[in-house]
């Protein structure tokens, strides 16, 4: 079962520390942690602060200063520390972190580059797009995979979502190199960024046939991204889709918040979703 | 109809020998179709198999023996399994028997998978009051609304999400203490920063025409 990692969104198959195991933190505890000396301390405490979106100042700095972190180093010479900073950074919502992520996007380890274009996203500063462009201004060949590691050579897929939810229109024609990738949920990805960038139905309908993909992962993929850009004609087939209760309701919430923002909370379309909703509790 | 219990053993050893994911969906079907008390501890392991097909196929089968399935739920929780944890609970909450009102409270509170607190929450606000006497319906009642308060304060969105279908239901299954009920609502929504939940609120708290 997959739902755990669900249940906050990406955040929790991060978590460092487990289910049940982790300590409780208060704020004041987890900023003394995050500036303490334990690396350990240090990765989970940076964790936290961005789950329970900790938005006090104080903390944004500790994790703005994290981003530089060079004590926190992998075998493979990654930096766990600057990624947990900067995927928390994207929750708290405050721009001030825009300069430290932009430059992580130059960060020689990929999963730092990939939680800086996924936090830029989030923080919608359209500063980032040029940068964000230049990562994959090389098209297909940043987008193979890196010989013996599980990654591709940029994180493409965060890099299209996070320029999808900036509004990026001048991304239109490198976007569209990759809706044919050879993998489906980089292409997953290109789609949504399409479906931001034009609003045509041709790009929803296409997540929405990814829904009836044969590999259940493929099918979470899709209803992510149905619920990330809010298509509101994908709700009975979100639904209806073979996957849990748990990603067909999360998926569903983002099509709620969509309708509530554009309809109002007290629609038609508002009402409907919330029926398929109430049916997956 | 199949009825007589080498008939159910025959189901059952289907159900345990079938070799593909469509053998074992078709074999949970018969044995749910045959609606026999021998045939519930195998359904209810069937919630357990790790296949959403499977499990839902069992849902529908053990909601459908209603009350008959009620003690056997109750006895074979799972508490190591939460998937099938989670699929009980809902079928427990769908046969809206009151004497599922103990475990239900306390996955509603207590347990650690979001998906078993959901599908408990909602069940406490869908028991039907008639099985019960006039005091013990008032007792079980305020230990339901009390439950659906607790979690309607939840870090969690989806948590007060299902508490606020609960409490519309309750609200509705229990008229005496529907006031109180839309009172607390009314003020949650006030301080809902969730512009989705709040909207479920709002839904709850409509008129009942547009509530459906």
């Amino acid at each position: 079962m997959q739902e755990p990692s669900l249940e906050s969104n990406t955040a929790q198959s991060l978590d460092p520390s487990g289910q049940a195991g982790a300590p409780p933190l208060t704020v004041e505890g987890a900023i003394a942690q995050l500036t303490g000396d334990d690396p350990s301390l240090r990765y989970y405490a940076a964790w936290w602060l961005g789950k329970f979106r900790v938005s006090e100042p104080g903390v944004v700095t500790a994790l703005i200063a994290a981003l530089e972190d060079d004590s926190d180093r992998t075998e493979l010479g990654g930096y766990p520390l600057r990624r947990n900073a900067a995927r928390a950074l994207g929750k708290l919502g405050d721009e001030r972190a825009v300069p430290g992520l932009l430059r992580c996007l130059d960060c020689s380890d990929f999963y730092v580059r990939e939680s800086a274009a996924q936090s830029l996203g989030m923080l919608g500063d359209r500063r980032a797009i040029p940068p964000l462009l230049a990562l994959i201004q090389d098209g297909m060949a940043v987008a193979q995979r890196v010989p013996g590691r599980p990654h591709l050579v940029q994180p493409v897929e965060s890099i299209l979502e996070a320029l999808g939810a900036l509004g990026a229109t001048e991304a239109l024609p490198l976007v569209q190199l990759f809706l044919e990738h050879p993998l489906q949920r980089l292409q997953y990805s290109a789609v949504r960024a399409m479906y931001q960038l034009t609003g045509k139905a041709d790009y929803g309908d296409r997540l929405v046939q990814a829904l009836h993909s044969s590999d259940i992962n493929l099918r979470r993929v899709a209803l992510s991204d149905l619920g990330a850009v809010g298509y509101l004609p994908a709700a009975g087939a979100i639904a209806s889709a073979a996957a849990e209760n748990s990603f067909k309701l999360f998926s569903l919430k983002g099509l709620l918040d969509a309708a509530v923002a554009t309809e109002g909370a007290s629609s038609e379309a508002a009402q409907q979703v919330m029926a398929l909703m109430d049916q997956l509790l | 109809m199949v009825s007589s219990s080498s008939s159910i053993s025959t189901l059952i050893t289907a159900v345990d020998q079938a070799d593909s994911p469509e053998r074992l969906i078709a074999a949970v079907q018969a044995l749910a179709a045959a609606q026999s008390p021998e045939g519930l501890p195998k359904l209810i392991e069937a919630l357990g198999y790790n296949n959403p097909g499977v499990a839902v196929t069992a849902v529908q089968g053990l909601v459908q023996m209603g009350d008959a399935a009620v003690m056997p739920l109750l006895t074979l929780l799972d508490d190591y399994n939460y998937g099938a944890r989670a699929y009980a609970i809902r079928a427990l909450a769908a046969i809206a028997d009151p004497r599922a009102l103990d475990i239900l409270v306390s996955a509603a509170e207590t347990d650690f998978a979001p998906s078993v607190r959901r599908a408990a929450t909602k069940g406490v606000g869908m028991l039907q009051w008639t099985h019960l006497s006039e005091s013990e319906s008032q007792s079980a009642q305020q230990r339901a609304v009390q439950t659906l308060q607790t979690v309607l304060k939840d870090d969690d969105w989806s948590l007060r999400y299902a508490a606020v279908v609960g409490l519309q239901a309750l609200a509705t299954s229990a008229p005496a203490i529907a006031p109180h009920i839309y009172a607390h609502l009314g003020h949650a929504a006030e301080q809902e920063a969730d512009i989705g939940v709040a909207a479920r609120i709002t839904w709850a708290l409509s008129p009942p025409e547009s509530a459906s």
